[in-house]
């Protein structure tokens, strides 16, 4: 796919910024299940990809998906680098390998998705970002080009974060608390939730 | 000298690091080459992928090199460190699943003896078994 450099930057812009700005409430979400480091860890990690954005910003859309995905690895500090590194890195290898975006959206995020999966060896309903990022596959799969797509996105990405409320967590940090983890939403949930929000807003809002 | 197995350890926190290391060399000698790292790239705690490869590498030995680790993020981090290794030397590292302390130092004291990365590896994950 070729994408106008200004389009790819103010999309990568945009996501960062939100992730940033929803730093205190991750930290929250976090503080009440984990050890209190996602909105930290995710914010330095998106802050590191603000500042290569005119290199990220120059690079096809494959090798720019791999240089987030390898950012967010060597910057976040915590499990979330490694989880969303792969799945940034696993998205620009599945573009590398002749597939094209929009076409290929669902296979693309299939191989992501897959990916995040394989790395925290966790699968669907165990209370972690794949609660959200499986949900929005599947919607993909169903609504991938309607015009409407990024609604039904935004829509599956919320209502996915608010279904994490009642799990238990039996993988990551939450996982000690057992029982305890109920009643909370998911940190990285939330977090994949914002950047889908923000990914989607941001292609909207396309001159 | 003979070849010996290195040892990386991991944690959140460097001071863990640190002392995991110390007690390491105190009960099984400088022989064995053991590096450490904690902390995520600001010094907080967590951990940080760079400081990992660095880390191993410094470990490094023709048999191998075996990790230790504490919590979630630093088998994850770890685990990547290892996928950003030279080619070569992906194969020849692994992470083992055991505690921390003891590990190191069952760890460590094993591949004194001239084990193999496996064996090794396999006396760490012992004390999980029971």
């Amino acid at each position: 796919m070729s994408v106008e450099p200004a389009t790819l930057k103010s999309l990568v812009k945009a996501a960062a910024e939100q992730v940033i700005a929803s730093a205190p409430e991750l930290t929250a979400l976090d503080q009440a299940i984990g050890d209190g480091d996602h909105g930290a860890n995710m914010k330095r990690g998106f802050e590191a990809v603000l500042g290569k954005l005119d290199t990220i910003g120059a690079l096809p859309l494959d090798e720019a998906l791999k240089t987030i995905g390898k950012t967010l690895v060597m910057t976040v500090g915590g499990a979330s680098g490694p989880l969303y590194g792969t799945f940034f890195m696993a998205a620009g290898d599945a573009l590398s390998q002749k597939r094209s975006l929009p076409e290929d959206i669902v296979e693309v995020f299939a191989c992501a998705v897959g990916a995040v999966s394989t790395r925290g060896r966790s699968q669907a309903g165990e209370k972690t970002m794949l609660d959200v990022l499986y949900p929005v596959l599947e919607t993909l799969k169903a609504e991938a080009g309607r015009a409407d797509v990024t609604e039904r996105v935004r829509a599956t990405a919320r209502e996915a974060v608010e279904r994490t409320v009642p799990m238990q967590a039996t993988k990551g940090r939450a996982a000690f608390l057992g029982a305890r983890s109920i009643g909370h939403a998911d940190p990285g949930a939330r977090s994949s939730c914002v950047l889908l929000h923000a990914v989607c807003n941001a292609l909207e809002a396309r001159p | 000298m003979n070849d010996t197995v290195g040892i990386v350890i991991v944690s959140h926190s460097k001071d863990i690091a640190k002392g995991t290391a110390d007690m390491v060399r105190q009960m099984v000698g400088s022989e064995v080459k053991v590096a450490f790292c904690g902390g995520n790239p600001d010094g907080g705690l967590g951990t940080d992928v760079s400081l990992i490869i660095d880390a191993i590498n410094n470990a490094w030995s023709p048999k191998g090199v075996a990790i230790l680790v504490d919590l979630g993020g630093a088998e994850t981090n770890s685990e990547m460190a290892v996928e950003m290794l030279e080619p070569d030397r992906r194969n020849r590292v692994v992470v083992c699943n055991a505690p921390i302390v003891e590990g190191a130092v069952m760890a460590a004291a094993e591949a004194a003896g001239g084990s193999s990365l496996d064996e090794v590896r396999a006396v760490a994950e012992e004390l999980s078994a029971s």
